[in-house]
């Protein structure tokens, strides 16, 4: 078999009675009728509604668990443990005064919010949250829908997120929310080329973009995982990548509230500002869900037979326990890492997990071609690694005026000593 | 389930949904959504607005994309052109400060106008008596072949094409790019300064003693005693007039 064959053929194992390069949900296989569309819309609506009330506990779940960890109480006055404050909270955003500034450019402003919601929710759709399952004669996948090109939605919705960000603090008319995207922009479009090139080594073993192939794939136990079969390298970088991407903390700088007031969203308002608040947290899971797919088997895990039915729902209970621990993971991290630099965000981008993504790409491909001769493409890489390392100290070491636009180097730099008084009389 | 009735449903189930309801309703509506976003990026006054129409329209190429069966082409379109490009023309629209209102009414070539709206009636009247006359209309969805052919995913025979038939193709057009790359940052670079750090001479005040960027401009006579004592105010001058180039 070629290389290509090994590529995308060699996984032909049956995904739901269909192969895997394929990957045509089951549910489709006697053609389209009233049942099946019924059945898509069902899919829709309880992902939808799951989704959004899934946010909700996420706000008070990383809001109680902050103030844990922070010795504080937290939210506490409405409901139980204070578990209706989300709610409480929405309803006063709603009823807030929906205010337009009167610099912004008012159709991009009122569009940016949904730029934002629309790509979190739509990254849900491709996420198997459970099992294939058998219902009243009609088999079908737990997940909203299984394209063919299934991994690259997440990455073409998390490309197209920026667009909410950028467009926010452009449309506001005003200072901090542009610098906020600004920073945004740049940040996501610098982590998109490390969380691609890890994707593709997901999908190198995997043979196949499909989701719900790439569960299917690492199925039968815990070694099988990504996470384990790649090297522990790949998941780490896609961790950092889709972190900054989500621009989550330590890389949320977009609203770095000590230098930006609020970053993009400083300008919003009532419902507006909600559904930058939701489309955050609702990023948070579906990241996290999506990299339970990538790298911990999504559904996948023991069943216990003797309980009736397990086999429909139990995958989903694994799904959630792996989510939770990202989520958990998420919280933990705000809490506990201070907020990096700028330059030092963009040379964490750059310089380190883009050359190491692209070398572990490149090691991937050579043990699946080559088996024991990837020592020496790691070797040469090993030797690369070592060149563009002194570049880096070379670079660094020279005169960063050289690299500024002059007037603007010789500007900052050029002391100018305040007037003294008898100057002042000159 | 045997491997050709993988095939049926694979194949046939394309053959069925090809030019049906649904079919012509997708295009009909990715159509409207391409044109529309196409006469947006035209007659927008504002870049900006430009900017989101050309996505608008970047989305409705992909759609139809998917609807030829080319799921990976309607991805890379979303992730490279509508993720990057735009991003990067939104970028420079925003850094460069010309996200303002134009007056498209405002004419800098009068016979441009008229020259485009007569080379658009020429193609497309070419493209009409093409279709109308010519065999080049065939209905195919690809020249080369099924974009699901033998059961393969799209991925996998785009990849086999590319890598084996088009290899020579696909390896030049990737030297342009890196040579492309490589041209504009010597274009973009600046030669590069000798030092203009702040020096500290004998008294602790920071003067200026290189040839400054702007062509000497606070390049004073080398620095003496006398000198000396009208450095602050010489780099304070010499500070406006960079100010004055920087304009």
């Amino acid at each position: 078999m070629s290389v290509l064959g090994s590529f995308a053929g060699s996984s032909s194992t049956l995904v739901g009675g269909l192969p895997s390069s394929l990957a045509v949900d089951p549910l489709f296989s006697r053609g389209v009728h009233w049942q099946e569309v019924v059945i898509v819309i069902i899919r829709v609506l309880v992902a939808f509604g799951v989704l959004l009330g899934s946010v909700v506990m996420m706000i008070w779940f990383e809001r109680k668990l902050i103030s844990d960890m922070q010795s504080r109480i937290g939210p506490n006055r409405a409901g139980p443990w204070g578990l209706l404050q989300t709610l409480a909270d929405g309803i006063k955003l709603f009823f807030k005064e929906d205010l337009v500034p009167n610099r912004s450019d008012r159709f991009v402003f009122k569009l940016a919010p949904y730029l934002t919601l629309v790509p979190a929710l739509l990254i849900f759709s491709v996420v198997p949250v459970g099992g294939v399952v058998t219902v009243a004669g009609h088999t079908f996948e737990l997940q909203v829908a299984d394209p063919p090109m299934g991994i690259l939605v997440v990455l073409a919705m998390s490309s197209i997120s920026v667009y909410g960000v950028m467009l926010a603090g452009w449309a506001s008319g005003s200072k901090y929310p542009l610098i906020g995207s600004v920073r945004a922009s740049a940040q996501m479009i610098s982590y998109e080329a490390a969380l691609g090139l890890t994707v593709i080594a997901v999908v190198i073993v995997s043979g196949s973009l499909s989701t719900r192939a790439i569960v299917a794939h690492q199925a039968p136990a815990f070694w099988d995982w990504n996470v384990l079969r790649l090297g522990v390298v790949p998941f780490l970088i896609f961790v950092v990548a889709i972190t900054a991407e989500m621009n989550r903390p330590p890389f949320d700088l977009v609203e770095a509230e000590s230098e930006l007031v609020g970053g993009f969203n400083t300008e919003y308002s009532s419902i507006r500002f909600a559904l930058f608040y939701l489309a955050e947290f609702m990023g948070v899971i579906t990241m996290s869900g999506v990299m339970v797919t990538l790298f911990f088997g999504g559904p996948d895990g023991p069943i216990p037979r003797f309980i009736p039915t397990s086999d429909l729902w139990f995958p989903s209970v694994w799904f959630l326990a792996k989510v939770f621990v990202f989520l958990f993971f998420y919280v933990w991290v705000r809490a506990a890492l201070p907020r990096l630099r700028y330059d030092q965000l963009m040379d964490v981008g750059w310089k380190a997990l883009i050359p190491l993504s692209l070398a572990w790409l490149l090691d991937v491909g050579a043990v699946i071609v080559w088996g024991w001769w990837a020592l020496v493409v790691i070797a040469v890489e090993i030797a690369l690694g070592g060149v563009l390392w002194r570049a880096f100290v070379v670079g660094s070491r020279r005169s960063e005026v050289a690299a500024i636009y002059p007037p603007i180097a010789s500007r900052m730099l050029t002391v100018v000593p305040e007037p003294t008084a008898e100057e002042e009389q000159e | 389930m045997n491997p050709s009735q993988v095939n049926v449903i694979g194949m046939d189930l394309v053959a069925a949904v090809h030019k049906t309801g649904p079919d012509i309703a997708t295009f009909v509506v990715s159509a409207i959504i391409i044109i529309a976003g196409a006469i947006g990026v035209v007659f927008s006054r504002n870049p900006v607005h430009a900017a989101l129409s050309l996505v608008m329209t970047l989305f409705g190429v992909a759609v139809l994309f998917i609807e030829q069966q080319a799921d990976f082409l309607a991805a890379v379109q979303i992730i490279v052109y509508a993720g990057a490009i735009v991003v990067l023309f939104l970028f420079v629209i925003m850094f460069l400060g010309v996200d303002r209102r134009e007056n498209i009414a405002a004419e800098p070539l009068h016979w441009q106008r008229p020259l485009a709206l007569v080379l658009m009636a020429a193609a497309l009247a070419g493209v009409i008596a093409l279709g109308v006359g010519s065999h080049w209309a065939t209905g195919q969805q690809a020249v080369a072949g099924s974009t699901t052919a033998g059961g393969h995913s799209n991925v996998y025979l785009l990849g086999k094409s590319v890598f084996t038939t088009y290899l020579y193709a696909f390896e030049a057009t990737a030297a342009l790019l890196v040579i492309a790359v490589v041209g504009a940052v010597v274009l973009a670079r600046r030669p590069s300064l000798p030092s203009v750090e702040p020096e500290t001479d004998a008294r602790g005040a920071a003067v200026s003693g290189q040839p400054g960027p702007d062509g000497g401009l606070h390049d004073a006579a080398p620095r003496g005693s006398a000198a000396q004592d009208a450095s602050p105010a010489d780099v304070r001058a010499g500070q406006s007039l960079v100010k004055e180039a920087g304009r």
